[in-house]
């Protein structure tokens, strides 16, 4: 059985002229015009930018060239990522009308594989966020149920392709920020290992812990994209100089004979719905001749506070450079102190003044060592968690999240609730490791339901084709009302 | 120093280390350039921008380590938060607990030893202007700011509180100076701002008791305002004390018009920088390899050049305290090669010292590119009397302003030929003949009167012979006439 | 390791200080209360005794990455003024400074 792959359907119509590419994007900009008033998955639509793309690919097209394996394929980019000329505003107002004068490396990699690029999508101000309902222009609502949120802080991304409106789209994983609202939205999504995509041009919220990954609509599109962004880049000092995991070539491998841990831990806090989806994609992989266990990985309830530690810390660092002197917003004052005060209180939403606080606290002096050193020594035990799991087992298993998509408004007045939304993915940005998530049928409400598979350092291959056998089980997922065009 | 009294002094010194780019990205290290040219996303701090650290600026901070003898250890970098408009991030890339370099020494010409705590590595700001009526911070209506210099790489070499006197403190700043150029690791031009200094200094009654509270002193751009500045600084910390009032621990900037330092700011109001490691950036590793190659890239230090060079002089006798200062003059110029390329050739080292020292130091950046050939043969000339010193210095010039040549060539195009000792003789005759009551106290006066006189004469032979006649030949015509 | 005591609404203010963040009485207020819960979640993790665990900065250990002392293109200058709030002279205009850099 071969897993099902739209975006290279799509790449491989427009390579053979069969459909040209300023056909597909109109189709997609079509959609987009109709049903985004509703879901508001964009920030920016760069309709007259994706055309010149589109034509400049079915150009190359008939000289005989290859425009690369994304072909025509339309993406959505996360709002952090920086396009040269383009607006990245990191949905903040203190970036509003900002043009980055450089590309993302992993822009400039989409381009050279033929991707035409639609807009840029909303997310949580600065990625701080589960429910991209921090963002400074009005959040994103869930496909599914516009009632809902779709989850954060890549929820336009996840949103944008949950509705049909691209096959494709980038987002960013600080704690979950892919996997989170791809699981809300019914897509899948992953977070690479550390060090796989380059970071350079992702608008940092925590160094070390922010890697940028696909959002697909199936786990081999989701693959193909992440097998065009990764690999070394030497402007990013944390990029690996190691091959990038082969991910396309083992997809239909099939899970016989692997091991699959299903992490108890991560059962525990989730909802019964929720859980009884995961003992069924469980099932469904020992079915596939997997074996599977229960596991207990103690270290893994330490990562919510730790991760509440360490990027909060990182980030205040980050966003200090935004102060009103070389570009972005300004409110005048005074003198330069008094301006950058002005300028980063009006700039800033609560959220992220509320992380910056946070951060800047836990560096100080006198709290440095209880708090941030602390937690980096919870994130080498939890580092020592995993591992001790992976000697048992190849792949560990659990839900994305421990509840589907909760309402708009349900907890943005509650910052520690909306945090734990966050308990099941942090560990593995902690951990530096890749995970995946994965539609699996929906809860009680209806509403998706996404399983996690977490594996080791550059297991990209082996959790991809795990996905794949789990993808192959789902129960069918009805599209969401807006998908005008229905899933291809 | 008023006696009875020590001071105690600490140098900070921040090097801008010679590479063709900067610290963490690509753009041109280049001093005086248009403002705001040489930058990118990375030295201007935009969002998502990240540093890669430049290869070269790291070898030049082990160069540096190696030249100060210090312990050459794993690295990292942290950041250093502060709000700063020339800060481009509003934090500063620094390395903080694990520097690279630690634990060396420099050894001053007299011989005392100044501890080096560390010297690691380090970004610099972009440069603020003020605007307004005294083109200062204070008083000014607004600021601009340049980042070209933003992430230029930096070395800061930390000394202990070694030094006792201001002599000490110019004299290490200075001899660190010398070793930052010969390592290859500085153009050492502080008044472009390559080399910069902060003092640490206290006083105490005597060497028993503590150290006392010490205060920094900032801005000292030249190793004469070093010397002034730790010197009034102490001055200032003595009388306080000695009117019972207390040294309040604080940061002090040098005004060099006025003469004195002025208080910035007092413990109290220490920032709190929330140091962190550099998430962005990778720990350095250098293996005993890399630290070797390095090193083997190196040639020696200025106490060795100088030592060699006084070992050169010691083997043609007694060496006078005015050839010492010759011998750390050439050597702090980069000269000393001409010096022994000469001695080498059979030139005495006295008259190459002297020459290197006087005349050829007068265009140190042409004599430092000159070839030693023609340099010789010109030394030799004039040590076999076939030029005389005058003409001798005149070829010289000839030779730096054209960058080489064929002393004897340019020697025979000046029409400098050596006088015969016949026509030599004849003109002092005719000189001492015009002179009679001159003559006579030369040959009867004392030996002042001699001195003074041997210089009359030899003055008016040059000017008969338009300075082709050779001064020691004159001499010693006049004392054999005497005679 | 013990846990810090409860953070208190003057720490707040000093925190908002260093952050260079305005906040007003209300924002205060609630941020006190709000950073407090977050921190006593943490408590579990403060108060763990992890004597000898050494702390993991980067998840991927990686040294010695470096690249060669060679010039590379820059940004043009007007495309970056341009997007600056203030310019004169080529360069960036800020308002008064009122201390010199630590």
């Amino acid at each position: 059985m071969t897993s099902p792959r739209p975006s290279t359907f799509l790449a491989n119509a427009v390579r053979s002229g069969a459909r040209s590419a300023v056909d597909v994007l109109e189709e997609h900009l079509t959609l987009i015009e109709s049903g985004d008033s509703e879901v508001h998955a964009f920030n920016l639509v760069t309709a007259d930018l994706a055309r010149q793309q589109a034509i400049a690919v079915d150009r190359k097209v008939h000289a005989g060239e290859d425009p690369g394996p994304l072909a025509g394929v339309p993406v959505a980019l996360k709002d952090n990522l920086c396009t040269r000329g383009v607006p990245t505003t990191c949905s903040s107002h203190i970036l509003e009308g900002w043009r980055p004068p450089y590309d993302a490396t992993v822009v400039d990699r989409l381009h050279r594989a033929g991707a035409v690029m639609v807009g840029k999508t909303n997310m949580d101000e600065f990625a701080m966020g589960s429910s991209t309902e921090s963002s400074a222009f009005g959040p994103t609502r869930n496909p599914h149920d516009t009632s809902r949120v779709p989850g954060g802080s890549s929820g336009g991304s996840a949103a944008a392709v949950a509705a049909g409106f691209v096959p494709l789209a980038l987002g960013s994983d600080t704690g979950g920020s892919i996997r989170q609202p791809a699981a809300l939205c019914g897509v899948v999504g992953m977070k690479p290992t550390y060090g796989t995509v380059s970071r350079y041009g992702l608008v940092a919220f925590a160094s070390s812990l922010d890697q940028i990954g696909p959002f697909a609509t199936t786990v081999a599109d989701a693959a193909l994209l992440f097998d065009v962004i990764g690999g070394h880049d030497p402007c990013d000092s944390t990029s690996l100089n190691r091959p990038t995991p082969r991910v396309l070539s083992v997809l239909d491998d099939g899970v016989a004979g692997l091991s699959v841990g299903l992490l108890t831990e991560f059962l525990d806090g989730a909802d019964p719905d929720v859980v009884a989806r995961t003992r069924e994609a469980a099932g469904a992989l020992a079915a596939a001749g997997a074996r599977v266990e229960e596991v207990s990985v103690p270290e893994v309830a330490l990562g919510l506070s730790a991760y509440y530690l360490i990027a909060p810390g990182e980030a205040s660092s980050n966003l200090a450079r935004y102060d009103g002197v070389r570009y972005g917003l300004r409110v005048d004052a005074a003198d330069t102190v008094a301006m950058n005060r002005a300028t980063r209180s009006a700039g800033f939403g609560a959220e992220v003044k509320r992380r910056i606080m946070l951060g800047t606290y836990v560096l100080s002096a006198g709290y440095m060592d209880a708090y941030y050193n602390q937690a980096l020594r919870v994130r080498t035990k939890i580092i020592e968690g995993f591992a001790t799991a992976y000697r048992r087992f190849d792949v560990l298993l659990g839900p994305t999240t421990p509840t589907t998509a909760f309402p708009v408004g349900a907890k943005t007045g509650d910052p520690l609730t909306m945090y734990l939304s966050d308990v099941c993915t942090i560990p593995t940005n902690l951990a530096g490791h890749p995970a995946v998530s994965v539609p699996f049928g929906t809860g009680d409400d209806g509403l998706p339901v996404g399983v996690q598979l977490l594996g080791p350092a550059l297991s990209e291959g082996t959790i991809l084709k795990v996905a794949a056998v789990v993808e192959a089980a789902a129960p069918p997922l009805a599209p969401p009302v807006l998908a005008v065009g229905g899933r291809v | 120093m008023k006696p009875g009294w020590e001071m105690i002094i600490g140098l900070e010194v921040h090097c801008e280390l010679k590479t063709a780019t900067k610290l963490f990205c690509g753009c041109p290290n280049a001093f005086g350039d248009e403002p705001n040219t040489n930058i990118c996303p990375v030295c201007l701090g935009l969002p998502g921008s990240l540093p890669v650290i430049n290869q070269k600026a790291v070898e030049l901070a082990m160069a540096i380590g190696t030249a100060l003898r210090c312990e050459i250890r794993p690295s990292t970098f942290h950041r250093k938060n502060y709000f700063y408009p020339d800060q481009a991030k509003d934090y500063q890339i620094t390395q903080y607990d694990e520097p690279i370099n630690v634990n060396g020494h420099l050894d001053l010409p007299d011989g005392t030893r100044v501890g080096i705590e560390r010297a690691h590595m380090e970004e610099d700001t972009g440069k603020t202007s003020h605007a307004g009526a005294s083109g200062r911070i204070h008083g000014a209506d607004y600021s601009l700011v340049d980042y070209n210099r933003s992430g230029v790489p930096l070395v800061e070499i930390v000394s202990a509180p070694d030094m006792r006197s201001s002599a000490q403190a110019r004299a290490y700043a200075a001899e660190l100076r010398a070793v930052l150029i010969a390592s290859g690791a500085s153009d050492g031009k502080m008044e472009e701002g390559s080399m910069r200094v902060d003092a640490n200094v206290s006083v105490r009654r005597s060497s028993d008791e503590p150290f006392g509270t010490r205060c920094e002193i900032k801005n000292l751009n030249s190793v004469r305002s070093v010397g002034h500045a730790v010197e009034y600084e102490a001055d200032r910390q003595i009388a306080l004390i000695e009117s019972g009032e207390r040294v309040v621990q604080q940061t002090r900037h040098w005004d060099e018009d006025a003469g004195r330092t002025v208080a910035l700011r007092s413990k109290e109001d220490a920032y709190d920088y929330r140091y962190f490691l550099e998430p962005d950036l990778v720990p350095l590793v250098p293996d005993s390899e890399w630290i070797d190659a390095v090193g083997d890239t190196m040639g020696p230090m200025p106490a060795v050049r100088r030592a060699r060079l006084i070992e050169l002089l010691r083997d043609a006798g007694d060496v006078a305290e005015s050839q010492v200062d010759q011998v750390a003059t050439v050597v702090d110029l980069g000269l000393d090669g001409l010096v022994t390329a000469a001695v080498a050739g059979g030139v005495g080292s006295g008259l190459a010292l002297a020459r290197t020292a006087n005349e050829a130091a007068t265009d140190a950046e042409a004599a430092r590119h000159l070839d030693p050939e023609p340099y010789v043969a010109l030394l030799t000339m004039e040590a076999a009397g076939a030029l005389t010193a005058t003409q001798a210095k005149a070829v010289l010039a000839d030779l730096l302003s054209a960058g080489g040549g064929d002393p004897a060539a340019i020697a025979a195009s000046r029409g400098f030929e050596a006088m015969s000792e016949d026509s030599l003789a004849a003109t002092v005759a005719d000189v001492v003949a015009a002179h009679p009551e001159d003559w006579e106290r030369f040959c009867h006066g004392d030996d002042a009167d001699r001195k003074k006189l041997s210089q009359f004469f030899t003055g008016l032979v040059m000017k008969a012979t338009r300075g082709k006649a050779d001064g020691k030949a004159v001499a010693a015509e006049l004392q054999r006439l005497r005679t | 390791m013990a846990a810090p005591e409860r953070l208190t609404r003057d720490e707040v203010a000093h925190v908002a200080d260093l952050a260079r963040l305005e906040l007003t009485e209300d924002e205060l207020e609630l941020f006190t209360g709000q950073l407090a819960e977050v921190l006593d979640h943490a408590a579990d993790v403060a108060s763990l005794d992890l004597t000898g665990v050494a702390p993991t900065a980067h998840a991927m250990a990686v040294s010695n990455v470096l690249r060669p002392d060679e010039v590379r293109p820059g940004l043009d200058r007007d495309e970056v003024l341009e997007q600056a709030p203030s310019v004169e002279d080529h360069r960036f205009r800020v308002p008064r400074i009122l201390g010199d850099a630590p």
